[in-house]
C-alpha cells in the first residue's frame, strides 16, 4: 500500500514535470523514437502503396496462365536454392525463364504478380477485421459496462461461452455454413444475396464476418472494464448532475476516454487476423480462386517444397514481413501510449 | 475452494451444452449432407442410409439420441458386441458384477462418410497423434520462451533485453503456416538433417513441433518478462534483498516462483490452442492427426465426426481453463476463492 502511494506520488511529480507537453504529442514522439516501430510503419506504407497500385506494379494479370511456363524459375534462382537443378545439367528439371521475376507457379501464373495482388487481401483483412471486431465488441462492452445488472450478466456470460468455443473450429464451421455450394439457394432469399455479395468480393465478405464473430470477446471484456473504471470518475458525475442523457454520457464522455487502450489492443491483434485469413485460405475455406491469397499460395506450394521451393517460400516471406511490421508497430504503440513511460529516457 | 470448484464445474457443463447445441444447429443448417457425393447415390440406397443413421428423425430427437449415447454411461453384459453404431471410448470391465459385465461410456457414433470406422475408433487412433504434437510444441514454447523472458527481464533496457524481445516479436510473426514450409526447406531439403514429412519416428516430431511451438515461445517470453519485471518491483523482493539474501536466492526462489504464475495460467489455454491449431502443421507435414480429419469431415458433412471433435476440443479448453484457475489459487497465497 505504501509503495502504491509512493508510486502515485512519484508519478504525479513526473507528470507535473512534463505537463508542458500534451499526451498525444509526447506519445507520437516516443513512437517515432522507436526504430522498430518506424521500420514497421515504413514496411506497412510500402505494402499499402503496393496494394493501391497493384495493377501497375504487377507485370502480369494475377490469373493469366501460360501453361508452357509452368513451374519455371529465373536464372538466379538455382544459386539461391541449390536443389533446383536447371534443365540441361545432370538431373536437371527446372525450366529457366527470365520473364518472371520470382518464377511461375504450377499453372504458369507469375508468382510476383500474385504476391503483389495478394497484398490487397492481407491488408483488407488487417483493416476491416479489427473494424468488425470493434463494432461488435465495443458496443457490447459499452452496453454491458453501462447498463450493469442482468444485461451485463447476460452479455458477459455469452462472452464466456464464446471464449470456450475453440476459435479455429468455430471459424471453420462458420465458413462452411456461409459457403454452401451455389445453386442450392433460393434466389430470393437473404442468404442468396449475401452469397452474391461475397462472390463479388472474391470471397472476402464471409471472411470478415467469420473473423468478426469469433474475435470480439476480448474487446468486449476490455471495453466493459474500461467503462466500469471511468464511470465512477468525477467528470462523469458532473455530466450526470448537469442532466446529460445516458447516450450523451456514453458517446461524448466515456467513449473518447477509453478509446486509447482499445486501439492499442486491436493493433496488437491485427497480425492474428492476417494469419486467420491465411489459415482459412490455406485449408481452402478462404478467398475464392483464382483470387491470390498468400495463404492459398503457400498451401498450393507446400507439397512441392522439395522440387519447387519458390512456390511456397516467397509468399511465406511476404506474409512474415507484413505480420512482422504490424507486430512491431503494435508493440511500439503500446509502449508509446503507456503514460507511465512518459518523461523517461 | 470446494464450493468454487463445484460451481465452476456446473458452469462448465452448461457451456459444453450450449456449444453442443450451437455446433449441432450450425452443421445441420449447412446445405448438403453426408450422402451428397459427386456421382450421386441411387435414391433407394440413400433413403436406406438415411434411415440407418437415423437422419430422418426430427432434429431435437437426433440431438437427444446422439447426446444420450455420448453422455450416459451404460452397463452391458456378455451379449454386448462392439459395432460401428455402438463403440464406446471408455470401457471398464467389472467382473465382480458377473461374467462380461462392463461399464461403458462415450459413444461417438458411426462415421457417416468413412463407413468402415466408428468416430470413436477414429478419435482414439488420431487424437494421440495430435496430443503428442501439441505437447512437443508446448515443450518447445516453454523451453525457448521462459529463459528468453528471464534474460530479458534481468537485463531490462540493456542490449540483451532488446535482443531477446526482438526475437520474441519476430517469433510472433511466424505462424506455422510460414514456419512450416521454411523449416521444411532449411532442415529437410537444404541441410537434409530431418525428414521433410511423415510420422512414426521421433525425428518426425521435431520440425512440426518447432513450426507449431515457435509462435507460442514468443508469447511465453513476453509474458515471462512482463511478470518478472513486475514481481522484481514488489515490496517483498526489497525485503528479501534487505535481509541480505544473495541475488540468486532472491531471483531463483522469491521472484521466479511468483512471476511464473501468469505464465502457468496461459499454459492451459495455450495447450488447448496448440491442440486445435494442429490442422496446418498436420497438413504440411503429412501427419495423420485429428486436426486433418476434422477439416476433411467439414467438407464431407460427416456430422458425427464434426460433433465429436468440436465437443472433445471444447472439453479440453474448459478443463484447461479450470485447471489454470485452481493452480492460480494454489500458487499464490493471496488468492482465496469462496
Amino acid at each position: 500500500m505504501a509503495s502504491t502511494l509512493n508510486n502515485i506520488a512519484t508519478l504525479n511529480t513526473e507528470l507535473s514535470a512534463v505537463k508542458s507537453e500534451s499526451l498525444f504529442r509526447s506519445s507520437i514522439k516516443r513512437l517515432f523514437r522507436n526504430y522498430f516501430a518506424v521500420l514497421g510503419m515504413v514496411i506497412i506504407g510500402v505494402f499499402i502503396l503496393t496494394a493501391i497500385f497493384a495493377d501497375s506494379i504487377a507485370p502480369y494479370p494475377y490469373d493469366r496462365q501460360t501453361l508452357r511456363d509452368s513451374d519455371s524459375a529465373p536464372s538466379w534462382m538455382p544459386s539461391v536454392f541449390p536443389m533446383m537443378i536447371p534443365r540441361g545439367e545432370v538431373g536437371g528439371y527446372v525450366k529457366i525463364n527470365d520473364n518472371y521475376l520470382l518464377g511461375a507457379d504450377a499453372l504458369g501464373r507469375d508468382i510476383f504478380s500474385r504476391i503483389v495482388h495478394g497484398t490487397r487481401i492481407s491488408l483488407m483483412v488487417a483493416f476491416i477485421g479489427p473494424t468488425v471486431a470493434i463494432i461488435i465488441g465495443l458496443s457490447l462492452g459499452l452496453v454491458s459496462g453501462f447498463m450493469g445488472g442482468w444485461i451485463d450478466n447476460l452479455i458477459m456470460r455469452a462472452t464466456d461461452i464464446m471464449y470456450a468455443f475453440p476459435t479455429l473450429l468455430l471459424i471453420i464451421l462458420l465458413m462452411s455454413f456461409f459457403r454452401p455450394s451455389t445453386g442450392q439457394l433460393d434466389p430470393d432469399s437473404l442468404a442468396y444475396a449475401l452469397n452474391r455479395l461475397d462472390a463479388s468480393m472474391g470471397g472476402m465478405f464471409f471472411i470478415f464476418v467469420g473473423i468478426g464473430i469469433t474475435s470480439w470477446m476480448q474487446l468486449a471484456r476490455l471495453t466493459r472494464g474500461q467503462v466500469l473504471s471511468v464511470r465512477e470518475l468525477e467528470y462523469i458525475q458532473a455530466a450526470e448532475s448537469l442532466g446529460a442523457s445516458r447516450w450523451t454520457i456514453m458517446t461524448r464522455h466515456v467513449l473518447p476516454n477509453i478509446l486509447g487502450p482499445i486501439i492499442v489492443a486491436e493493433t496488437l491483434t491485427i497480425p492474428r487476423y492476417i494469419s486467420y485469413e491465411a489459415f482459412l485460405s490455406f485449408i481452402g475455406l478462404g478467398v475464392n480462386p483464382p483470387t491470390p491469397s498468400w495463404g492459398a499460395m503457400i498451401s498450393e506450394g507446400a507439397p512441392a517444397i522439395r522440387t519447387y521451393p519458390h512456390h511456397a517460400i516467397f509468399p511465406a516471406l511476404a506474409l512474415f514481413l507484413i505480420m512482422f511490421a504490424f507486430n512491431f508497430l503494435g508493440d511500439g504503440l503500446r509502449d508509446a501510449l503507456d503514460p507511465r513511460m512518459r518523461g523517461k529516457e | 475452494m470446494g464450493v468454487y470448484i463445484v460451481r465452476r464445474a456446473l458452469w462448465m457443463l452448461f457451456v459444453l451444452f450450449v456449444i453442443s447445441v450451437m455446433t449441432f444447429l450450425l452443421m445441420r443448417l449447412v446445405p448438403g449432407g453426408p450422402f451428397n457425393t459427386e456421382r450421386g447415390i441411387p435414391e433407394a440406397v440413400k433413403a436406406n442410409l438415411i434411415a440407418r443413421y437415423n437422419l430422418d428423425a426430427s432434429l431435437p430427437e437426433q440431438y437427444v439420441d446422439y447426446m444420450a449415447g455420448l453422455v450416459v454411461p451404460r452397463f452391458t453384459d456378455a451379449t454386448y458386441k462392439r459395432s460401428l453404431i455402438e463403440d464406446y471410448a471408455i470401457n471398464i470391465s467389472l467382473p465382480i458384477l458377473g461374467e462380461g459385465v462392463a461399464l461403458r461410456w462415450m459413444n461417438f457414433g458411426p462415421s457417416l462418410t468413412n463407413r468402415s470406422q466408428s468416430v470413436t475408433s477414429m478419435i482414439t487412433d488420431k487424437l494421440p497423434v495430435s496430443i503428442q504434437l501439441g505437447a512437443a510444441a508446448l515443450l518447445v514454447g516453454v523451453i525457448i520462451g521462459v529463459p528468453l523472458g528471464i534474460v530479458s527481464a534481468l537485463n531490462q533496457n540493456k542490449f540483451w533485453d532488446y535482443f531477446s524481445m526482438s526475437i520474441a516479436v519476430t517469433g510472433v510473426s511466424v505462424p506455422s503456416i510460414i514456419s512450416g514450409p521454411l523449416l521444411q526447406y532449411i532442415f529437410g531439403v537444404r541441410l537434409g538433417l530431418l525428414p521433410v514429412a511423415g510420422w512414426g519416428e521421433l525425428n518426425h516430431l521435431i520440425l512440426p513441433a518447432f513450426a507449431l511451438g515457435f509462435i507460442e515461445s514468443a508469447l511465453v517470453a513476453r509474458l515471462t518478462r512482463a511478470s518478472l519485471l513486475q514481481v522484481l518491483g514488489e515490496d517483498y523482493i526489497r525485503t528479501a534483498r534487505a535481509k541480505g539474501l544473495s541475488e540468486r536466492v532472491v531471483i531463483g526462489f522469491h521472484a521466479l516462483r511468483n512471476s511464473l504464475i501468469p505464465v502457468i495460467t496461459i499454459l492451459g489455454p495455450l495447450a488447448a490452442a496448440l491442440l486445435t491449431g494442429t490442422f496446418v502443421v498436420e497438413t504440411i507435414f503429412g501427419i495423420p492427426g485429428l486436426g486433418r480429419s476434422f477439416v476433411n469431415s467439414i467438407g464431407n458433412r460427416d456430422y458425427t465426426l464434426i460433433m465429436g471433435t468440436v465437443l472433445l476440443y471444447a472439453l479440453f479448453l474448459v478443463i484447461a481453463n479450470l485447471l489454470v484457475d485452481i493452480t492460480y489459487a494454489l500458487l499464490d497465497p493471496r488468492i482465496r476463492y469462496t
